[in-house]
């Protein structure tokens, strides 16, 4: 054996072939112990809410739960419609709709960030994409930032009123969270 | 561990039976009894065994307080109100254990600087000064943790904001920084199944820490104690025995130390929390201004300087990642700042910079205080990447003393007076 010391035998091979198995095995015990912090069944189960859209009249906002995290549903008016409209793509820090309904290269138009035939809704949700702040713009009287949508108050975030990042540290624009319209006055979100 | 032999002698007989099988009593005299310590250390050697102290009472009391708590997102916020009003002595241990992180990263915070003025990073020490670098991460993760645990607003905003720290990762691998986050979370959101893990690892991880600290110990006994003088210990009369020199040194200073802790304790439990941390942890109502504990906010000024998200990230984990470098980024022979006239004062500046990002951490992130923490973000980087490298080169230190007992005593100590002339031209500091 000694004179064959540097070339590879049959030692060699089982000691590589143990440690293979050995690394596999462990690797396998420990992906439940790493997997069980994964969202649980019932996280997963409370995937889907539906929503009676019909008491929200135009200009007003509701914030709704989905999957533990808040959704904004604004009943837009024709002044913010025409103000995401006039907006052009190009000038916007994120090119990308969001939309979790449509293609993942989609462009930041106000149509691809609403359901066509029901452009006044704006379902989006509710959560800073900088640091998972809520933004303030909700409420009647909270400050809405310098594009009339929504303003996080932990960095200074301004959303307009499509929900895209204008200005601020924030990457994305809001998110809008798979969503279809069940009947003509009722969501089902997830 | 290090090469001096204890001086332990059983004096009864089933003292030396028992030594025979089980000789830990003779390591325990030969580390923490006749160990030999520099002779000229001073108040700043106090916080090693402070940060010991430290941690045996966040333990003690944590694990207290753990009989009484409920990590459920409907009752935890009520538990903390249980155990300061109902528990009996429950108002004492709560604000012992809350201040006590305070208390901690204070000791930490004094006992980092002092590593870094005196030098005790260089070398033979880089494998001790490493250790320390994890025990400090692995202190800001179980302090971070145990924040959470009142639930309260601040407690809920501060870990969604910590924990979306990592789905900036989405910027590098789309999908991953998100399904870390949602690893991290058990859920879509931060939620009681969040703070029930975080009680699991808040209690989990200061057991991790007493090993890294077993560790840190056993690195220190092994090279020997730094000291003022930056010398190593070379004959008898540079050191005095651990007990009772350094005991009793180390009991004055801890006192001192018991006084401003007890002073917090029954005078200011609440002062260094947050007001906001008294209003139930609610999701759907961010605070107007989220601010982490005052001990985070140096790293968390760093995070809001960057533009970027990711970037800001990255800086945060630098700024401590940086620390461990410090041993080979340091290209100075001589390791006390006191003989390193240069130095000296980067080092204070260095300091003024991190008391700065500290006020700055705690400001809203507008003008002037963001420019301001881009200013000593970049400085505190520098002190490590140009400062340390360079000004070791282009200085030339002060002469140093020949030894520890000289340093103390001044030259006449040494050797019966011999070349005492030479000696008190080489520190001209001295009495």
């Amino acid at each position: 054996m000694a004179s064959h010391a540097e070339e590879p035998n049959r030692r060699d091979f089982l000691v590589i072939a143990g440690n293979a198995f050995a690394a596999v095995g462990a690797a396998v015990t420990m992906w439940p112990f790493i997997h069980q912090m994964n969202p649980d069944k019932s996280a997963q189960a409370l995937a889907s809410t539906e929503v009676d859209l019909a008491p929200v009249k135009q200009g007003q906002a509701i914030t709704v739960m989905w999957r533990g995290k808040p959704v904004f549903i604004r009943n837009r008016t024709a002044d913010e419609v025409k103000a995401a409209n006039a907006t052009p793509v190009d000038k916007l820090p994120d090119h990308v709709a969001r939309n979790a309904n449509l293609a993942a290269n989609a462009e930041a138009t106000d149509a691809n960030r609403t359901i066509k035939g029901k452009e006044n809704w704006l379902v989006a949700v509710g959560i800073c994409t900088h640091l998972g702040c809520i933004p303030k713009g909700q409420a009647l009287g909270d400050e809405k930032g310098e594009f009339g949508g929504w303003f996080c108050p932990c960095h200074g975030s301004h959303y307009d009123t499509a929900g895209r990042i204008r200005k601020g540290p924030a990457p994305r624009n809001l998110d809008i969270p798979p969503y279809a319209f069940i009947s003509d006055t009722k969501i089902k979100i997830g | 561990m290090s090469n001096h032999d204890s001086s332990y002698q059983p004096t009864t007989r089933i003292g030396k039976w028992f030594d025979e099988r089980l000789p830990i009593m003779r390591l325990m005299h030969g580390q923490f009894v006749d160990f030999p310590t520099p002779r000229n250390l001073n108040y700043m050697w106090t916080f090693g065994g402070i940060l010991m102290f430290c941690l045996v009472a966040q333990l003690v009391t944590g694990i207290v307080l753990a009989m009484h708590y409920q990590a459920s997102a409907d009752d935890a916020f009520n538990a903390i109100d249980q155990i300061r009003r109902n528990v009996n002595y429950g108002w004492m241990i709560q604000a012992m254990h809350a201040v006590g992180a305070s208390m901690f990263f204070v000791a930490v915070y004094a006992h980092i600087f002092r590593g870094l003025y005196y030098g005790s990073y260089k070398a033979p020490r880089e494998i001790l000064w490493i250790l320390g670098v994890f025990i400090f991460l692995a202190m800001m993760a179980t302090a971070f943790m145990g924040y959470a645990l009142p639930w309260g607003q601040m407690s809920f905003w501060g870990v969604t904001v910590i924990t979306n720290l990592f789905s900036s990762l989405d910027q590098i691998i789309p999908g991953v920084g998100t399904a870390i986050v949602q690893w991290l979370w058990g859920g879509y959101s931060v939620s009681g199944t969040t703070l029930n893990r975080f009680f699991s690892l808040h209690y989990l991880l200061p057991f991790v820490i007493v090993g890294l600290v077993v560790l840190h110990v056993w690195a220190l006994h092994v090279t020997g104690q730094n000291n003022p003088a930056g010398l190593d210990i070379k004959t008898k009369s540079d050191s005095v025995p651990m007990y009772p020199y350094a005991v009793a040194k180390d009991a004055v200073g801890m006192f001192a130390f018991l006084l401003l802790f007890a002073w917090f304790v029954f005078y200011l439990p609440d002062y260094l929390g947050h007001s906001d941390n008294f209003n139930p942890a609610n999701p759907l109502v961010t605070p107007p201004h989220i601010v982490p504990e005052w001990y985070f906010l140096p790293f968390y000024a760093m995070l809001r300087a960057i533009p970027d998200k990711l970037g800001g990230v990255i800086v945060m984990f630098a700024s401590i990642a940086i620390l461990a470098f410090a041993p080979w980024l340091d290209t100075a022979r001589v390791r006390s700042a006191k003989y390193r006239p240069i130095f000296k004062w980067f080092f204070w500046l260095f300091v003024i910079a991190c008391c700065a990002l500290g006020y700055l951490g705690a400001m809203p992130a507008e003008e002037p205080y963001v420019t301001w923490a881009r200013i000593f973000t970049a400085y505190y980087f520098a002190f490590f990447l140009v400062i340390m490298p360079v000004v070791g080169i282009i200085e030339t230190p002060k002469p140093l003393p020949r030894s520890i007992a000289e340093d103390v005593l001044g030259a006449g100590a040494h050797g019966g007076g011999k070349g005492a002339g030479a000696a008190a031209a080489a520190s001209p500091e001295k009495r």
